[in-house]
């Protein structure tokens, strides 16, 4: 459902997507690691449209991503994003947070919005948060009104840009805790990651991304276990064991 | 002392004419002047060059006019080009168009102030331009922009007396015409002070009110 064609991305005199081919097809869990700045996030932000690309093509459900055509909004309706610092509206209460997008943007009716909004929440073990700020959460919780956002679009796919690296590390396990429900749900995921444990237990097929390019990509299992690049060799090697 | 508070009852009734009309223009031009500046503010962050240096320009061009200039072009020099306006008309126009320049810049800086990736957030969920604005950067601009809008309003309250320079009878002009008619320059421009000044301390109070919710979060 999401396709990437040879897509190319600068900034400046720097190209950080050097031709990128993928696909994630429905339902599946695609997770991708590799280094800082290699380009992984610009690759989910090209997705959704938050970053223009200068060459190829993106298709999500056979709709070109052009952030500048009119069709975006339709493209971002139906894939969500899951942010590394949340950004959550403060002004907001949660609840508020999560039916914002199904007030606002898709018009649902009022009760239908707020009933959803709730079960969502429920579902992110959050309803008793409903009334709060998100000032006043922790930031495991304010990420699970994040994905609890991200669902109430009722999106086909949602995109993860780092959703565990700005907590602190107890929190984490909360947050991956509901993603990975979520992925026994079905939801179709694209999770930029460096939590190897959750994709290798959770993801279907893992991309290793260095220098703007897919470097090796596989099975989880297989490419986590057996990586056969030596550069994704290297990178797991310090990734799983930095002494 | 006995001949002030003599002369103060005596003046105060034509003093507070002056005073109805020196509110009236204050608020009209403020009005007017957040209106616009939020119009300026709006083509400034719009995205789109050509609105964005409009704007720019239109502001540098209202920031380099004296305000007095302002108001005799509008008063004098506009019936010439077939633009009649009554004099308090012109004040408001001139003192809210003035205005309007400091306004946008204040509110482009509250705007500009709100953390990217809230704009992110909110296209994320398909939000468009206006949308992201109106439910989104709007609102949490205001905190910021409100401590600085206080302090204009109270900037606005005292140029209002520059309306005297093209005959608004309102605090200043009055205060003027008793004391040339009457001498008693001490005690009216005395007057004229304090009741600037009382008008001016509730505003302070306000500023001081918003500082401290702009600081609480």
């Amino acid at each position: 459902m999401i396709e990437l064609k040879d897509v190319h991305k600068s900034f400046g005199q720097n190209e950080v997507l050097k031709g990128i081919t993928a696909s994630v097809q429905k339902g599946e869990v695609v997770c991708i690691i590799g280094p800082s700045g290699s380009g992984k996030s610009t690759i989910l932000r090209c997705i959704n449209g938050l970053e223009s690309y200068d060459r190829g093509e993106i298709s999500v459900e056979g709709l070109k991503v052009d952030r500048d055509a009119s069709s975006i909004v339709k493209v971002r309706t139906q894939v969500s994003m899951v942010f590394q610092r949340f950004n959550l509206f403060p002004h907001r209460t949660v609840l508020e947070n999560v039916v914002e997008g199904p007030l606002f943007v898709k018009r649902e009716p009022r009760t239908q919005a707020l009933e959803r909004g709730r079960a969502l929440l429920a579902q992110v073990g959050l309803a008793e948060k409903a009334d709060a700020h998100p000032p006043q959460l922790s930031g495991g919780q304010q990420q699970r009104v994040a994905i609890a956002r991200a669902l109430a679009m009722q999106p086909k796919a949602i995109l993860f840009d780092e959703p565990t690296s700005a907590l602190d590390p107890e929190l984490v396990g909360d947050v991956l805790g509901v993603m990975r429900k979520l992925a026994d749900d079905g939801m179709t995921m694209v999770v930029v990651t460096h939590e190897m444990g959750f994709a290798r237990d959770v993801a279907d097929r893992v991309l290793f991304i260095d220098g703007g390019v897919i470097v090796e990509q596989g099975p989880a299992k297989t490419l986590l276990n057996q990586p056969q690049h030596p550069r994704t060799q290297d990178f797991l090697r310090r990734v799983l064991h930095p002494l | 002392m006995k001949g002030f508070w003599h002369d103060a009852a005596e003046f105060f009734p034509i003093l507070m004419s002056g005073v109805a009309l020196t509110i009236i223009v204050t608020i009209g031009s403020l009005l007017l002047s957040t209106v616009l500046g939020l119009i300026w503010a709006m083509m400034r962050v719009s995205g789109i060059k050509v609105l964005s240096m409009l704007s720019a320009s239109l502001i540098n061009v209202i920031r380099g006019i004296p305000i007095i200039v302002l108001l005799f072009y509008l008063y004098f020099v506009m019936p010439d080009l077939g633009v009649t306006l009554s004099a308090l008309q012109a004040a408001i126009l001139g003192l809210g168009i003035a205005y309007s320049a400091y306004q946008a810049e204040n509110f482009r800086a509250g705007i500009e102030a709100i953390d990217k990736g809230q704009i992110e957030a909110a296209q994320s969920i398909g939000m468009g331009w206006w949308l992201t604005m109106r439910r989104v950067v709007l609102p949490q601009a205001v905190r910021i922009v409100l401590p600085p809008y206080g302090n204009v309003m109270i900037m606005m309250l005292k140029d209002s007396s520059q309306a005297s320079t093209i005959t608004v009878a309102e605090l200043a002009l009055q205060g003027k015409l008793i004391a040339s008619s009457t001498f008693k320059n001490t005690n009216v421009f005395t007057m004229v002070a304090l009741m600037y000044l009382t008008m001016s301390i509730p505003l302070i109070l306000l500023v001081r009110h918003f500082e401290k919710r702009a600081g609480k979060k």
